[in-house]
């Protein structure tokens, strides 16, 4: 390609991914339809400045390998093996029930048997890219809606494998020479180039990466991550694997190692772009030709499949069961059709099974349902899941829509959460409670908790909930990332609330103290120093000068914090200023016990225990 | 508590030191009605002049921050005790504050002259009514005989013990009477030193403590 045209087709994708998510994003419609609407924008279809949308397709598909290899990197082995029943059983029901329904609802329309399995295979697929893009937008990941989601799609992964594989066995039949004798081959090659990457992920990989790591040269780490990625893809690609699975696989690999958050860091940023590059690709490549031939044809079909899908997943859904509020999206985000059905469309076409124009009305079907899931979330946002809410209103979940005004809201009512509003409530203090874990939220009611269903991050709801009137916010969301955008907003919007705040961690508390909270604890502090308190009551020192030496490490330990604040993100200051501080309590309480050691001399007393009893000097 | 509220606010240092403790503030109306008059004492007087600070709102988990409390006490000329009479003498953070701020060495004893010449008056209540502390009634002794321990403390410090401020009988004192006390109060503290009174009361006492007498021997002993 000559460097011309190379820098205009950068240019026209960036510039269209730039106007379009941006504003997607501000009519509240997600950042994937900005990017699908970007596609058609500039597709063949649109102001024609891409023509060629399969090869930027493919090239893209790689934000999708990219995308399963971080969610391998949050999987350990053991997590995943955990998920085996889900995967393997929900998934194949959801992967056979739909394609049998699409298949015998096919052949009911007297469509010819191969053309119908192929069809419903390639419809039964769900978008991988969509679905897990849409929960890790929505921070939606660790729900039970999250986890069967993922498992379903892992399940899609591995089952493409053998479609892939026997599709040609389809042509066949019809009188075409497909891939013929080496079908039984392939699975063989397959399974043994698993086998090597498993076993090269767990012998070679970390001592690998470590020796990477000793060079010292962070973009060659970058390098190294993206090599490893592109090195298992291309090996599951050559014997004709998922190269997502393959990803996923060497992802899950190195879940357990040290270097896993340095991993997903480098990777992230690439896979963001590929991603949303994929999702352009996938704007440009539906075919309105083929769409405008017959609309009403490709209406029913997409109407009809979706339909069908998502009566299995609410069949699957009810008897999983998935906590109702989450049932919206687990059945919208599997309903739609994926990129796994291209790609079965075009072996298929490949080999003869499907005719070009009836690939690309599948195609674009699919492509289509890709486009309008996102339009169902923010429709199922808007109605179903309010509806769902009202409509059990006394029975379990309700969003918050009445009015409150307890003087103190409780956001987050999880481990933490939970003390503190015992806490208040014990105390005759009613507090408005809100969490946005439904299934939470189900079994908190069952032990009598009045808990409002409800995102902390929303302004609308903390209006809602009383923030104009509370006096007081206990901030005890466990995300971070939510809990410093809810505090952001609350210290935008209700100037006049105080935040009490839970901390994660110290970057966390740093966060909201840069938002101007200044009453900040952080979760693990007093719990891990009523611990030390018990270790050093164990080795003899009393119960009491425990609980003085902890108060006292408290207090200088959270001087310090504040102390270091300013030089929060420069890294070497903020080490050397800790072990500077640490080194002063060091030092403060070798003197201490120095001089109670020299008072215990002159008294004659004796020195055998590690603390004096009493290091008070009191006059009388 | 706060983690960054946890540290004792250091203190500008002031001629007037009011500690006051009450481990029942929400539960008083003398105390707390003295606290917020001495306390109003600050936006009026210039800057420098007094200063309150209330030990159990500083430290509600009893972990008095000494170097602050040092700090406080080397810039005053006068310390004032502010404190309900419990069983008999002080509250427990008030009695915590004497055992770990007045340290051998610094308050009392060799090279301990950091209070030296300052005034220390106790301001207090008590609930029974005056006529409770006589011989005849239940508390068997003048209110007088409590005192001692106060004053022998001012005493090993240096310090000139002033004639106490007492309201008796505040369980069933009306608020009108504790209004006038507490303006009483607010009066005095504004005025210090030119109190009338003052001419009367003796320099403090000379009580030297030898290094021998730590940690061991009886303090009293040695200054009798």
């Amino acid at each position: 390609m000559e460097h011309g045209s190379w820098l205009t087709g950068l240019l026209v994708y960036l510039a269209a991914a730039v106007f379009a998510v941006p504003v997607a994003r501000f009519l509240g419609l997600g950042s994937i339809i900005g990017y699908l609407a970007a596609g058609i924008l500039i597709g063949p279809w649109g102001l024609k400045f891409v023509t060629d949308p399969q090869q930027m397709l493919q090239f893209a598909e790689f934000g999708v390998v990219l995308m399963l290899f971080l969610v391998g990197l949050e999987l350990e082995p053991q997590r995943l093996w955990s998920l085996r029943k889900p995967i393997f059983g929900w998934g194949s029901t959801q992967l056979l029930g739909s394609a049998a329904l699409l298949v015998a609802g096919a052949l009911a329309f007297g469509i010819d048997w191969r053309f119908a399995v192929v069809a419903a295979i390639g419809l039964a697929m769900s978008s991988t890219a969509i679905g897990l893009g849409v929960l890790a937008e929505r921070n939606m990941m660790a729900t039970t809606a999250g986890e069967s989601i993922l498992s379903v799609s892992l399940l899609q992964d591995i089952a493409a494998i053998p479609i892939l594989a026997l599709l040609p066995f389809l042509a066949m039949g019809s009188g075409h020479e497909g891939a013929g004798g080496s079908g039984w081959l392939g699975p063989l090659k397959a399974i043994g180039t698993i086998a090597v990457v498993i076993l090269g992920g767990r012998l070679l990989l970390r001592p690998m990466l470590r020796w990477i790591a000793l060079s010292d040269t962070p973009e060659i780490f970058t390098a190294a991550s993206l090599l490893l990625v592109v090195a298992t893809a291309a090996l599951m690609n050559a014997v004709g694997l998922s190269m997502a699975l393959g990803a996923f696989l060497a992802g899950v690999l190195l879940a357990e190692s040290e270097y896993r958050r340095e991993l997903e860091t480098d990777i992230e940023p690439f896979k963001g772009l590929l991603l949303g590059l994929f999702f352009i690709a996938v704007g440009m490549s539906i075919d309105f030709a083929a769409v405008l031939r017959q609309p009403w044809l490709i209406a029913g079909v997409v109407v009809a499949f979706l339909a069908v899908k998502a009566l299995v997943l609410w069949a699957m859904a009810r008897t999983m069961p998935i906590p109702r509020l989450e049932r919206p999206i687990f059945i919208l985000l599997l309903a739609q059709g994926g990129e796994f059905g291209f790609v079965v469309f075009q072996t298929a076409r490949q080999a003869g099974v499907i005719s070009m124009p009836v690939s690309s009305f599948l195609v674009a079907a699919v492509a289509i349902s890709m486009l309008l899931a996102p339009l169902f979330l923010v429709a199922a946002d808007r109605w179903w899941i309010p509806y769902l809410a009202g409509s059990k209103r006394r029975l379990d979940v309700e969003e918050i829509s009445e009015p409150q005004n307890a003087s103190v809201i409780i956001a987050g009512f999880g481990r933490y959460g939970q003390i503190v509003g015992r806490m208040l409530f014990a105390n005759g203090v009613a507090a408005t409670v809100l969490d946005h874990d439904a299934e939470a939220i189900e079994a908190l009611r069952k032990f009598g908790w009045r808990v409002y269903y409800g995102d902390a991050t929303r302004l609308d709801l903390m209006r809602t909930a009383g923030a104009d009137k509370a006096r007081v916010l206990v901030l005890a969301i466990d995300d971070t990332v939510q809990s410093v955008e809810c505090a952001k907003m609350v210290r935008e919007n209700f100037p006049e609330v105080t935040i009490v705040a839970r901390a994660r961690n110290v970057q966390h508390y740093y966060e909201l103290y840069e938002l101007g909270v200044t009453m900040i604890e952080r979760e693990t502090l007093d719990s891990a120093l009523m611990t030390a308190r018990s270790a050093l009551e164990q080795l003899g020192w009393q119960p009491h000068q425990a609980r003085n030496l902890a108060l006292r490490f408290r207090r200088h330990n959270v001087a310090q914090l504040a102390a270091l604040a300013p030089h929060r993100k420069d890294e070497a200051r903020l080490i050397a200023a800790a072990k500077q501080g640490r080194r002063q309590l060091e030092e403060l309480f070798a003197i201490e016990r120095q001089q109670a050691a020299e008072r215990q001399a002159r008294a004659g007393w004796s020195a055998d225990v590690p603390a004096a009893t009493d290091q008070k000097p009191l006059p009388s | 508590m706060a983690e960054t509220a946890a540290e004792a606010p250091s203190s500008p240092g002031a001629e007037i030191l009011v500690l006051v403790a009450h481990p029942e503030l929400e539960q008083s109306r003398a105390n707390r009605r003295m606290l917020l008059d001495a306390r109003s004492l600050q936006d009026v007087l210039p800057p420098g002049r007094i200063e309150v600070r209330d030990l159990y709102a500083l430290y509600p988990d009893y972990l008095i921050d000494i170097a602050a409390e040092q700090t406080a006490l080397a810039a005053a000329r006068l310390v004032v005790w502010q404190q309900p009479i419990h069983w008999y003498g002080m509250p427990p953070l008030l009695k915590l504050w004497v055992d770990d701020v007045l340290t051998f060495g610094w308050a009392y004893g060799p090279g301990g002259t950091s209070l030296r010449g300052k005034d220390l008056w106790l301001v207090a209540t008590t609930g029974g009514p005056e006529d409770s502390y006589r011989p005849d009634s239940y508390n068997r002794y003048f209110f007088e005989a409590f005192l001692p321990p106060y004053e022998q403390t001012a005493a090993l410090c240096g310090m000139r013990f002033l004639p106490p401020l007492m309201l008796h009988g505040a369980h069933k004192a009306s608020e009108a009477e504790i209004a006038a006390h507490a303006a009483t109060y607010a009066k005095q503290l504004a005025g210090y030193p030119q109190w009338p009174e003052l001419d009367a009361v003796e320099q403090c006492v000379e009580c030297e403590v030898p290094l021998t007498a730590r940690p061991m021997e009886n303090v009293m002993e040695a200054t009798a």
